[in-house]
């Protein structure tokens, strides 16, 4: 394995390690997602059609992925742990990639539990949907770990964090509702996994700028 | 050319290109055969939406500019730009909002794409501001405020076939306006219009950056004399 | 005035008051600055004499 995959694995690790201690992070957001679901039931009136519960799936996903971002680089920036990373003699986009890999096992882990219970509370779950929240959650994780960097550099991190990422979700969600919902699906995959190439690389080049001065 | 002497003549050519450009196209260019009267609009809306996505590319491009030299001026200077992208971006909203009034008796619609576009726009780089409000002075800053303006400029297009995407599945009233069957008058009626808006923005944005420049020296000057 | 020249004249007046508060908004931060230059200058110059 190449010395930056070495990184990025290492750094992956101590966060998905962290986590498995602490468990702060994941069971919040299995409890906020359930909570989200159970709303939506009492959101929803009768008569409103299947496809509307389909389409609050993709709010719970964003807003779960939010409540994780937003303790992404919170160890780091409590403990001023980011500038010894910084120093770290590891390509700074490694940090980048490590952490949305960590993010990404959150949210998986999350949606595990999600996809069930939706299909339990609302209706069956089909084969597009679990794709296209499987490409989603690529594009969620790669934006929304570089905008949870930038935001913790500021004073209102946990206010920022939403507003910074959720023009950002807004592709991510029609992509996403529209392979749920829509007859032709394969549109919209095709979108999310253009959205997913295409900041997914913004990402990974512009994390040293957000990291360094 | 001074400082002076540039915003000078950006002033004079705006006043003139948007005065007779506004002429020409209520005294001169004919009335659209569909729309009537209300196709006016058009003449100063359209030149409003592209000065906007002009001042949201300027502003990624100079964050770049910033990203790459890290040259001193380049952060005031993204900006500024998207600053005033913002402002011409309101404006864009409240133009078309109106024709949408006058064209179909509503003031809001969803099947409408460029104030849709312009709608996520406006509330991406509204975060921008909250983004350099909440992050105190330096280089830190700047290098946030300019990698969040090129996701912006990414975000312009991807949105933009987003928004059709949507179409798909949320079935909004789309509106036709007729495409722009345009005379040569009309033509040559909304270029000027066109440059009148830029020399506009072009003198606006040049005394803004001059005053956020004065702001941020004498906010040196302060910590100097501190 | 027909409804339709009613409206289009409320656009373009829309981007008159915009631009025009954006003048005053503008004015209001000019006074400020040199109100700012006159203070750091009183202090530059009590620096010097002190």
């Amino acid at each position: 394995m190449s010395g930056y995959a070495q990184d990025v694995v290492a750094l992956a690790r101590k966060d998905l390690t962290l986590e498995l201690r602490a468990r702060d992070t994941l069971p919040a957001m299995l409890l906020f997602v359930l909570s989200m679901l159970v709303v939506f039931h009492f959101v929803l009136p009768a008569g409103g059609s299947r496809l509307a519960a389909n389409g609050l799936l993709w709010v719970a996903i964003v807003f779960t992925a939010l409540l994780g971002l937003t303790r992404a680089f919170a160890a780091e920036r409590e403990h001023g742990l980011l500038d010894g990373l910084v120093l770290a003699p590891c390509d700074r986009s490694a940090i980048w990639l490590g952490k949305s890999i960590a993010m990404l096992g959150f949210l998986v882990a999350a949606e595990v539990v999600a996809l069930p219970a939706f299909a339990l509370f609302f209706g069956a779950v089909d084969g597009t949907t679990v794709a296209a929240v499987a490409l989603a959650n690529l594009g969620i994780c790669a934006v929304g770990t570089l905008i949870a960097a930038m935001a913790s550099a500021g004073r209102a991190r946990e206010l920022l964090l939403p507003l910074l990422f959720l023009p950002l979700s807004i592709p991510i969600v029609i992509g996403g509702v529209g392979a749920t919902v829509a007859d032709d699906p394969g549109r919209y995959l095709a979108f999310l996994a253009l959205y997913d190439a295409l900041f997914a690389v913004l990402s990974w080049a512009s994390f040293e700028y957000v990291v360094t001065e | 050319m001074s400082t002076w002497s540039r915003n000078s003549a950006l002033s004079a050519s705006a006043l003139l290109l948007l005065v007779g450009g506004i002429a020409l196209a209520f005294y001169w260019a004919p009335e659209d055969a569909d729309q009537g009267f209300s196709q006016k609009i058009f003449y100063i809306h359209v030149p409003v939406a592209l000065t906007a996505y002009a001042f949201f590319a300027w502003g990624a491009w100079k964050a770049l500019r910033h990203l790459w030299t890290r040259g001193e001026r380049y952060d005031l200077e993204s900006y500024t730009a998207i600053h005033m992208g913002v402002i011409f971006g309101l404006l864009t909203l409240a133009t078309g909002s109106i024709w949408a009034k006058i064209s179909w008796g509503i003031w809001w619609s969803w099947g409408q794409r460029q104030l849709v576009l312009f709608l996520i726009l406006f509330l991406f780089y509204c975060a921008y501001f909250m983004l350099r409000f909440s992050t105190d002075v330096g280089p830190a800053r700047a290098n946030l405020s300019a990698v969040y303006a090129v996701f912006g400029i990414v975000l312009l297009p991807v949105s933009f076939l987003a928004i059709r995407l949507a179409e798909g599945f949320l079935h909004p009233v789309l509106f036709e306006r007729d495409g722009p069957q345009m005379t040569g008058e009309m033509f040559v009626a909304f270029c000027v219009c066109l440059a009148g808006v830029l020399a506009l923005a072009a003198a606006l944005y040049a005394n803004e950056l001059t005053g956020k420049r004065i702001d941020a020296r004498l906010r040196e000057l302060r910590e100097a004399l501190a | 005035m027909s409804t339709a020249e009613k409206y289009v004249t409320a656009a373009y007046l829309v981007v008159l008051a915009v631009v025009l508060t954006y003048v005053v908004v503008y004015s209001t931060k000019l006074a400020r600055l040199e109100r700012e230059l006159a203070e750091l200058a009183e202090q530059a110059r009590a620096r010097d004499d002190g």
